[in-house]
């Protein structure tokens, strides 16, 4: 009776339970009064697949990892949404969604309230597990996502697109040492994974087609969006004599801005970053979604859907399916350079000429893909490049 | 009587200043839609409609609020103590990493199983994973406050600068981890580590789309409430925040309390970082580093350190967080506008801090004071 280590003093449990009852009360009412619209957009969803059919637009839902205009991977899909918009074709957007069970949230939000058939969650990480889990509770939503994650065992309502840049990034490359006095290209990378591998690679070996003994220093900053490193790699290279900056990070801004602000060249990526830089920019590679988004857009309205079998799971595309495009090109593009860029493209997309065409031998000197070998960019081999081409001074660990 | 005579006009304050905190702050966001061209009463409805609306609406908000709950703990119990730590973020992914390694241990042997491994799993029973990830989280997480606690004490190293460090410390070598030597090597463009196998994800609660981590944390705050404000061990800690010297002359034994109280800070965090691994990703990866350390030491401020306000800030926050979308996509405001918002709630109420005793309706009036010696009261009340 004397010693109670535990105990509560009365008024501490009646505050309690009293902020608790007027909270509930408070709850109930709000309930009460938003009901009829819940019951209503939940009984929604049930125009079975096709839902072109039942008239009116067709509701896209959009969601983005960062601003829609950070002037790269997000401004790039939220442009291609921009483009699919309208043509009967309603969108609902949302930007700043980080990769956790909020985006699971956002996605049923889309879903039930807004009406959405249709789902592009555009971020990377949003793919393992999120989407895969809400596509479960909602097999009449088809959700697409950018990448190549989709694989046969996965939900039938998951698809994946994907753009290849190697072709842009190939001609961005031949654009690079055409303007290049120096002979020293600069690379700022986030990290040395296969795609941004992939990315550099191509950059250098297109500007080896063009001038053979061509250099390029590779910066790895570590991350994807570190903008203080990234404005430091570009000035260190810029000291050491570089002068055109290519890059793979989230957003180029920085990059972009400060090789501008140093006087040298930059080599874009992601979306059209002309703007940001009216004298050094020189192109660079950029997707096209909306030629995508349209794409599914009409197969939807023809009645095609991921379950019926009528849209493919996986659809990947480059130069050829007009899925990136080279963005504009900046006042240090002559003119001879462009007819050169048309040529070349032109022959990539008929097939006479490859970005990967053996023989190629990374930075050490060892032959990687044997002469005589051509590798289109679809081949699976390609995904397990892990080093760096001959005339990239860096490393990949 | 549950309200005594004399304490009412303090617990009227208590509750008075933070809700008009939290009206000024909503004035202030009113103003600013009504300059967006937005009207602020069909923003507030939807806001509360989206976050509070329905039982649907607020599983969103609690599962916003769950890891919140927990990583304000990080923050709320050393600032008893007096001491400011915001290593939050880094003792939740160092959490996360040591669920995912005890994790792939118990599942497989082995964190970088091979192709047999994975399809021979040990088969031990989900609980027992569970508990062992638990446990794994909250001992590297306690470890690595600790270890700020330990700084402080042995060598005088400020707590706050350290604490902060080691958040970055914490994220490169997750990224080390899971980019080097634990990486799984299908992971192509997101560098992960293996995926737990799919029996041992942390499910949700019933039939709610809320999972397990929503009652650790109410679990935890009722802990760490009773820890700090009902045990002897509460408060030593509490007399070595109000005056260290004093502390010492009354021979406490202030630096293991500095370090028992910052492992177990740390260890809550933790288990924020064991939750998200077994309830929401299924693995190590960047997507660990979400910014719910940095939200919790908000969360820890607006709470006045407080555990159990932790849990009603916590649900305030998830429920502006689950809010943000509504903005966006009816309204067609920009996304950083919820951040907007919740950055006006968090200045105005901790603004309000400085407002205790200001306000003369909450003082006691001098002659209901009992006698001479309530020091204070006296000299509060001639002012």
């Amino acid at each position: 009776m004397t010693k109670k280590p535990f105990h509560v003093p009365r008024r501490r449990v009646i505050r309690g339970l009293l902020a608790t009852t007027a909270f509930g009360v408070s709850s109930k009412l709000w309930a009460g009064c938003s009901s009829p619209s819940t019951t209503g957009t939940v009984t929604a969803p049930t125009g079975e697949g096709s839902p072109a059919a039942a008239g009116g637009d067709l509701t896209m839902g959009f969601i983005y990892v960062g601003a829609k205009d950070d002037y790269g991977w997000n401004q790039a899909q939220a442009t291609g949404a921009a483009d699919v918009q309208g043509t009967g074709v309603k969108i609902v957007e949302q930007a700043s969604v980080p990769e956790t069970r909020e985006v699971q949230e956002v996605m049923r939000k889309m879903i039930e309230e807004d009406g959405a058939k249709v789902l592009f969650p555009s971020s990377f990480g949003y793919f393992n597990p999120h989407i895969l889990e809400v596509a479960k509770e909602f097999p009449e939503v088809q959700f697409f996502h950018a990448g190549t994650l989709w694989e046969e065992g996965m939900p039938k309502n998951v698809g994946s697109y994907f753009a290849l840049v190697d072709e842009g990034q190939y001609l961005a490359g031949r654009v690079a040492a055409q303007v290049s006095k120096s002979g020293k290209l600069g690379f700022v990378a986030a990290k040395p994974i296969n795609p941004v591998l992939r990315n550099i690679n191509s950059f250098m070996l297109g500007a080896r087609s063009i001038k053979p003994d061509i250099k390029m220093q590779v910066i790895f900053t570590g991350d994807w969006a570190l903008p203080v490193k990234e404005a430091d790699a570009t000035n260190s290279l810029a000291d050491q004599g570089v002068d055109v900056v290519g890059m793979h990070v989230d957003s180029p801004k920085v990059i972009i801005e400060n090789a501008e602000k140093r006087g040298i060249f930059s080599s874009g990526f992601h979306s059209d970053q002309a703007t940001l830089a009216p004298k050094g920019y020189l192109t660079g590679t950029s997707y096209n979604w909306g030629e995508i988004f349209k794409q599914y857009a009409e197969m939807i309205r023809a009645g095609k859907t991921l379950m019926n079998g009528g849209i493919p799971h996986q659809v990947i595309g480059g130069l050829k399916e007009n899925y990136i495009k080279l963005a504009t090109f900046g006042p240090a593009v002559t003119d001879a350079i462009k007819t050169d860029v048309e040529a070349t493209s032109k022959k990539i997309v008929d097939g006479t000429a490859s970005v990967y065409k053996g023989a190629i031998a990374d930075n050490a000197g060892q032959v990687k893909i044997p002469a005589g070998k051509v590798y289109n960019i679809t081949a699976p081999e390609l995904n397990k490049i892990d080093w760096l081409a001959n005339g990239v001074i860096g490393k990949t660990s | 009587m549950a309200l005594s005579r004399s304490n009412w006009r303090s617990v009227a304050e208590a509750i008075a200043i933070p809700v008009g905190a939290i009206l000024a702050a909503m004035v202030l966001f009113g103003c600013f839609c009504f300059l967006y061209g937005k009207s602020p009463l069909a923003i507030y409805g939807a806001i509360y409609k989206t976050a509070f609306g329905s039982w649907r609406a607020f599983q969103g908000t609690l599962l916003r609020a769950a890891p919140l709950m927990l990583t304000a703990l990080c923050t709320a119990l050393p600032a008893r103590l007096g001491l400011m730590i915001i290593g939050n973020e880094g003792a939740m992914v160092m959490g996360g990493l040591g669920a995912i390694v005890s994790g792939l241990l118990l599942s497989y042997g082995s964190v970088l199983p091979t192709a047999a491994q994975v399809q021979q799993p040990l088969g031990l029973p989900p609980l027992v994973v569970h508990i062992a990830m638990g446990l794994a989280a909250m001992l590297v997480g306690g470890l690595w406050i600790g270890a700020v606690g330990a700084l402080r004490h042995y060598r005088g190293v400020n707590e706050t600068i350290s604490s902060l460090l080691m958040n970055y410390i914490a994220i490169a070598f997750l990224n080390h981890l899971v980019e080097g030597p634990m990486r799984d090597p299908s992971s192509l463009n997101k560098p992960s580590s293996f995926p737990l196998p799919e029996m041992y994800k942390l499910g949700n609660i019933f039939t709610t789309r809320i999972h397990y981590g929503l009652i650790y944390g109410l679990v935890a705050c009722a802990i760490a409430y009773v820890l700090i404000q009902h045990t002897t061990f509460g408060f030593a800690s509490r007399i070595a925040g109000g005056n260290v010297k004093a502390a010492r002359v009354a021979g406490l034994p202030v630096g293991k309390l500095a370090v028992t109280i910052c492992f177990l800070a740390g260890s809550c965090a933790g288990l924020a970082g064991m939750v998200e691994v077994a309830a929401v990703q299924g693995q190590a990866n960047s997507s660990l580093i979400t910014g719910y350390g940095y939200s919790g030491i908000l969360v820890a401020f607006v709470a006045r350190y407080n555990p159990l306000a932790a849990i009603l800030v916590a649900t305030l926050l998830g429920g502006i967080i689950n809010s943000g979308g509504i903005l966006q996509r009816t309204f067609n405001m920009p996304d950083a506008t919820v951040l907007l918002f919740q950055g006006i709630v968090f200045l105005m109420v901790l603004f309000s801090e400085s407002l205790y005793g200001r306000f003369k309706v909450f003082k006691e009036p001098a002659e209901l004071t009992p006698p001479p010696p309530v020091t204070p009261a006296g000299s509060a009340a001639a002012t």
